[in-house]
């Protein structure tokens, strides 16, 4: 597992784009904003959907290492094109203690954005980005599909980003 | 974090830190990263046990900590439970009796698994509820994320992750030759 940035097929935005922002539904009734947290580096998790073995795996690692983003200042935001009721289900049952994002209505919206939908399949790549406190992606990765990338070169980006913000 | 800073010491057995069986020298070095509440993680006990005993002292193996505590609600204390062990000089004895009893994992479970093996439960259990293992576990814990674990159990063979699959016939396959 190199942490280094490629795809496969899809053409996940690379480190140095912006991040687009958007805003998605985290329960039924709340929406997140990316831009509400400029700032602070956020990782954002899209995995392909809730329920399916490899993802919750993946999913509940990153609640496992939830302490370690936080200690490195980090939001962590899980997105998949569920809906709602389903994330609140998954969560519920999984008890993720980070938000779910439902990137369903229009379908896939967010993930065509940063290039990692999956036309054939309906759903998303798995596909992680690390995006800096100004909005830029510092870093981002594609894993295949049924593979669990694991934290490692999250846990890198985001130690890099804080030795960035030492050195200012 | 000092002892598991390089890179290589996340996946490969350190004879300082880590409980071990083996020689630290064997050719071939597995290590696992386990949770005593995950069901594959008592499905590979058993396949370990067998390859290390066909292996003898031509493998080192060291077990490390990997609880996923929100999904298995008694995998903290136990893994600190056994470091517990540890520390009266009896970490194996009950790493092998919490695998064999995966569904009895509660404390008062673990302070007659205690008993049993002769020591002193007191001790042990006053030490898991203190916390007193609580910072060597999440370094393990740490290491692993930092090696590259996914989930549980994840298997490294001399700092290589094992994909394969969780039976005696594949592991045994997929280790290096012995001297």
């Amino acid at each position: 597992m190199k942490p280094t940035s490629h795809n496969h097929g899809a053409a996940a935005l690379p480190a140095g784009t912006p991040a687009p922002d958007f805003s998605l539904n985290s329960t039924p009734d709340q929406t997140v904003r990316l831009s509400e947290f400029r700032g602070q580096p956020v990782v954002l998790a899209f995995y392909p959907a809730d329920w399916s073995p490899v993802c919750g795996d993946q999913m509940a690692l990153y609640n496992e290492m939830l302490s370690e983003f936080k200690n490195l200042g980090a939001e962590l935001l899980g997105i998949s094109v569920d809906g709602s009721w389903c994330h609140a289900a998954f969560s519920r049952d999984r008890k993720l203690h980070f938000p779910l994002l439902a990137d369903f209505e229009p379908k896939g919206a967010v993930a065509r954005l940063y290039g990692v939908y999956r036309q054939g399949d309906g759903t998303c790549e798995r596909a992680l980005f690390v995006i800096d406190g100004e909005g830029v992606i510092h870093w981002s990765y594609v894993s295949p599909v049924g593979v669990n990338p694991g934290a490692e070169g999250i846990l890198s980006a985001l130690e890099e980003l804080q030795a960035k913000a030492e050195v200012k | 974090m000092s002892s598991l800073a390089s890179k290589s010491h996340l996946t490969l057995p350190d004879a300082k830190r880590d409980h071990i069986q083996g020689p630290i020298d064997a050719r071939i070095a597995l290590v696992e990263y386990g949770d005593y509440e995950c069901p594959y993680c008592g499905q590979a006990y058993p396949i370990i046990k067998a390859v290390q005993k066909r292996l003898g002292s031509r493998m080192c193996f060291a077990f490390r900590n990997f609880p996923l505590v929100n999904s298995h609600p008694h995998a903290q204390h136990a893994a600190e439970a056994a470091e517990a062990a540890g520390a009266q000089g009896r970490f194996w004895e009950m790493h092998d009796v919490l695998y064999e009893n995966q569904d009895a994992l509660e404390d008062e479970n673990i302070a007659q698994y205690a008993e049993a093996l002769g020591l002193d439960a007191q001790r042990l259990i006053g030490e898991v509820l203190a916390g007193a293992h609580t910072a060597r576990v999440r370094e393990d814990f740490r290491s692993g994320a930092r090696g590259g674990v996914n989930g549980t159990p994840t298997l490294f063979i001399n700092g290589v992750r094992y994909e394969g699959a969780l039976d005696e016939t594949a592991l045994l396959e997929s280790l290096p030759e012995p001297d």
